[in-house]
């Protein structure tokens, strides 16, 4: 291996929302750091104050905002964007990228293939046509050294440099090693994972749970409440986990069960808060209205909600929130409907689902 | 019928392909059979290598030397094969001894003579993989070839005595060759090739030994089962064609590393090979689906390694080309299938044995095979490099937009060529993903693939509530489908295959837009035409019947994989 000091590519990190300057921020203490943000508001902002998203940068870091000039100066890409916006993210990058890119996305979020599935109710989607982001990566782009962040990381606790981990997965060793050594401080353990898509389907689904956990604290209850919730909800996640191809193993982990308690229990994540203001009976378009960054959760539930009609699955969790959301059921009745017959209703999706 | 947007390739039997090197003194393979002796050296100096690192200290090689003792002594008592050299016995029991002298020894000497123990044991290995090609043979083994069917093919079809010795017919009229045969022969002249045919009879490696000829490619070289080397033809033929010996038996470590450097130098030396990547010939007459990775990981790795020594003016880059053979007659298809339910049912334990083992039952076979069952058809696809890219004329890479891309940046690492097993391992399964994806591109579809999948699927719908082995258990007497019912549904499945077609995952004959009832009429025909119990057949009352069910079966596999059966 070249050492360091012949080789000082930059690190690329793309997406300067508060998880990403979050990931740009540890990196920087390893290694130069170019980092992308769309909108050149972002540049003048922090060229100004210093600050992003509240946060001081590492003097590491570099903004730019031309997207082709981070390809081409780096080796490793950190993508880190709402899913909505990946596919396009892909597109634009794909042109740039070579063989020897290696790209670990932290992005918590599924894609459907089908165009105008929001809006065609009448559209079928199949577990085909749900696309994990390096699924996407990979299908449209000539990359193939593919890997995922996942683990509890909230951006502010990782900002005031709190002691935290991450799994860095990939199917390739070199890219776990890589992300291990770019990312690995005295306060930031990294550990490794071969199942690329078990994490990265631990970390989309949590965000329904965690939703579903602000709608209980929102509602004024506490940790008995909450402790079902992330038991029984942990089975769900499971299940639709299994649906979608993936093994039980990641979900018990650092990205999945730990994952899972930091978001269903933080005031710090956005599909907590999300969840928090419905339960205080707050609507969805006015919630959505006032957030600045996106609640992965919220498409998460449509995206799943979609796929289980085609294989009449029940996952009760999810169906309650996504009755709440379009506005068919109060919390409260939620919340009574849960309560009546959950171990029945997830019994029907184990059996179903073992049936795959 | 749905309308075709593109055509089904016609095939110019007439077409001809001159040989791409006419001197055969600069073959790569026959290079190889001149320095036969020291490329043998390189080969076991290489694999001696690799098993010191595999194995870095003493006690660790001598675990493996004492293991691969026992298990060898295991294959030779419980299977002996007549290609066995005599002396087995007397090197293993040496072997045997010249360990326990080793466990007596001094720490010093210790690791020599393990060292020795090792290397002479790669040495026995190597030197029986090692082909012995010979171009004269070479030559008259494809002269006899050439001739040999020719002349049957003609006896056969015109069936007169007399136009025994005619030219009227060729073998290019029997097997017609499809696909990117102009681009194979280019990729051939600027890197080295690696074909990847499917596996269906015991006929394909003569198939497309004749195959590489007519297009004019040098010879090839491959791996064959150490079982075939048990017939004296075989061998001979084997022998001439390029064929390097693979033992199934033999499963341990310091073999198959021998057997993977042998194959790993000879592509870096430029030899193009041919590989079974399916392994064994397709039990259920199903494509492959799964690949073995082991040789497929040889080309991975002889690619880097070109890449890393980077010679000037060498053409350095290896193509993976798929080919499909097409038949509608699989002679040993009766025996496959039931090997195939035994295992899959586990009724008993199925124990391989081949039913052509004998010369003589291999000549019968070679005169029925190319006396009867009409026309094979052998699909070649287009080249990709390691990482299952497709590349164009000249040899380079695309990526999925078309825009060339350098092959070489996949073994990069922080700017310079990495050997990494782990990283090779998931690129040779990526490729491997991929020539699947291309054999069901590639296959080309004839009449009576589609015919037993409709009659097949028909019966399986009629009685949904039996499993598949009650289902094959059904006397043959009490299956009938109607012949308008299965106008109709061969019809609508037809109509789905021109959809395919269209859209490019699919390949099919000119003759499946014919007329519907001469369609159906040519599959029945046609397909397992030659066996004593006919897979289908037309009933006196013009129904569609089957004489046996399990043939049918096997030839209604060929199109498993599609998801036809949803628009049954």
């Amino acid at each position: 291996m070249t050492s360091k000091n012949f080789y000082n590519k930059p690190v690329g990190v793309i997406g300067a929302g508060s998880f990403g300057s979050a990931i740009a921020n540890i990196l920087a203490k390893n290694t130069e750091v170019m980092l992308y943000a769309r909108n050149p508001q972002i540049t003048k902002d922090l060229s100004e104050t210093g600050l992003l998203h509240g946060v001081v940068m590492h003097p590491r870091i570099s903004l730019t905002n031309d997207l082709q000039q981070v390809v081409e100066q780096c080796d490793v890409l950190f993508p880190i964007v709402p899913s909505e916006n990946f596919p396009g993210l892909v597109d634009d990058l794909s042109p740039y990228l070579k063989p020897y890119h290696f790209l670990i996305h932290g992005t918590k979020g599924l894609n459907v293939s089908k165009k105008d599935w929001k809006k065609d109710e009448s559209i079928k989607i199949d577990k085909e046509d749900v696309y994990t982001m390096s699924r996407l990566i990979r299908e449209r782009t000539l990359a193939v050294r593919i890997g995922c962040l996942a683990g509890p990381n909230l951006a502010k606790e990782l900002a005031d440099n709190q002691p935290a981990a991450t799994v860095v997965a990939s199917h390739f060793d070199e890219v776990i090693t890589e992300g291990q050594r770019l990312l690995r401080n005295d306060r930031f353990q990294v550990y490794g994972s071969k199942d690329l898509l078990g994490i990265e389907l631990t970390g989309v689904l949590k965000n329904i749970i965690a939703i579903a956990a602000g709608a209980l604290s929102g509602m004024g209850y506490g940790d008995n409440a909450r402790s079902l919730l992330i038991s029984r909800g942990m089975i769900e996640m499971i299940y639709l986990g299994q649906m979608l191809g993936a093994n039980t193993q990641a979900f018990l982990g650092l990205a999945g069960i730990g994952d899972l308690i930091a978001t269903c229990s933080s005031k710090l994540s956005r599909n907590f808060t999300v969840g928090e203001r419905l339960g205080k009976g707050e609507k969805l378009p006015d919630i959505l209205a006032s957030m600045e960054e996106t609640a992965e959760g919220i498409n998460t539930i449509k995206i799943i909600i979609r796929l289980m009609k085609g294989y009449q699955l029940r996952a009760p969790i999810t169906e309650s929130l996504d009755k709440v959301i379009s506005g068919e059921m109060t919390i409260e009745e939620a919340l009574r409907f849960l309560m009546k017959s959950p171990l029945t209703s997830i019994l029907i999706l184990c059996e179903l689902s073992s049936s795959l | 019928m749905k309308k075709l947007k593109r055509n089904p390739q016609v095939i110019d039997t007439s077409k001809t392909y001159p040989p791409i090197l006419s001197d055969d003194e600069v073959w790569p393979v026959v290079k190889l059979a001149k320095n036969r002796k020291e490329f043998m050296e390189r080969v076991i100096e290489e694999s001696f290598q690799r098993l010191k690192s595999i194995r870095p200290n003493i006690s660790s090689l001598i675990e493996e030397l004492e293991l691969t003792r026992y298990r060898e002594k295991l294959r030779y008592k419980t299977t002996p094969w007549k290609v066995d050299p005599d002396d087995e016995v007397f090197f293993w029991n040496g072997v045997k001894s010249r360990l326990l002298e080793l466990n007596g020894a001094e720490k010093a000497t210790k690791q020599q003579m393990a060292d020795q123990i090792l290397r002479d044991i790669i040495s026995r290995y190597v030197h029986e993989i090692t082909g012995n090609f010979k171009p004269s043979h070479y030559r008259l083994a494809r002269r006899i070839i050439k001739f040999g069917f020719a002349r049957l093919l003609n006896a056969a079809r015109i069936k007169k005595f007399g136009s025994f010795w005619s030219g009227d017919l060729t073998l290019q009229d029997k097997i017609q060759i499809t696909g990117e045969t102009d681009q194979v022969r280019k990729l051939a002249k600027i890197g080295t090739v690696v074909i990847v045919p499917t596996h269906f009879s015991n006929l394909d490696s003569i198939l497309i030994g004749w195959v590489i000829h007519t297009l004019g490619l040098p010879p090839f070289i491959y791996g064959a089962g150490l079982n075939l080397f048990n017939m004296e033809i075989f061998a001979y033929f084997m022998n001439s064609l390029g064929a390097y010996k693979v033992d199934r038996r033999k499963k341990n470590l310091i073999y198959l590393e021998s057997l993977r450097t042998y194959s790993s130098m000879a592509l870096r030396d430029g030899c193009h090979s041919l590989f079974f990547p399916g392994g064994t010939r397709s039990r259920s007459g199903k494509i492959e689906t799964r690949l073995k990775l082991g040789l497929l990981g040889t080309a991975v790795e002889a690619q880097r390694i070109n890449y890393e020594k980077n010679e000037e003016g060498r053409h350095n880059k290896i193509f993976i080309v798929p080919v499909v053979t097409n038949y509608n007659f699989v002679l040993e298809a009766p025996a496959l299938i039931r090997s195939y339910l035994e295992q899959k049912g586990q009724e008993r334990y199925y124990v391989d044995g081949d039913r052509y083992e004998k010369s003589g039952r291999i000549l019968k076979f070679l005169v029925e095979f190319f006396t009867k069952g009409n026309n094979i058809s052998v699909s070649v696809g287009r080249g990709l490099d390691l990482l299952g890219n497709y590349v164009d004329d000249e040899g380079m890479s695309l990526d999925k937009q078309g825009n060339r891309i350098n092959t070489k940046d996949y073994f990069l690492y922080r700017g310079i060529i990495t050997a990494n097993v782990q990283r090779e391992e998931e690129y040779t399964r990526m490729l491997s993903e991929v020539i699947v994806k291309e054999y069901h591109r590639i296959n080309r579809v004839q009449a009576s693939h589609l015919v037993a999948f409709t009659a097949f699927q028909m019966i399986r719908a009629k009685h949904r509530n039996l499993d598949l082995y009650s289902l094959l258990r059904l006397p043959v007497d009490e299956v009938e489908i109607e012949y308008s019912e299965f106008r109709k549904a061969f019809s609508r499945l037809r109509n789905r295959v021109i959809e395919l077609f269209n859209k490019g995952k699919i390949d099919m004959a000119t003759h499946m837009t014919d007329d519907i009832d001469s369609v159906i009429s040519l599959g029945i025909a046609n397909v397992g035409m030659y066996h004593s119990h006919r897979p289908l057949i037309k009933g006196k009352k013009g129904n569609i019947e089957t004489r046996d069910i399990n043939n049918l079966y096997y030839y209604h596999n060929r199109m498993d994989g599609y998801d036809l059966e949803k628009f049954l």
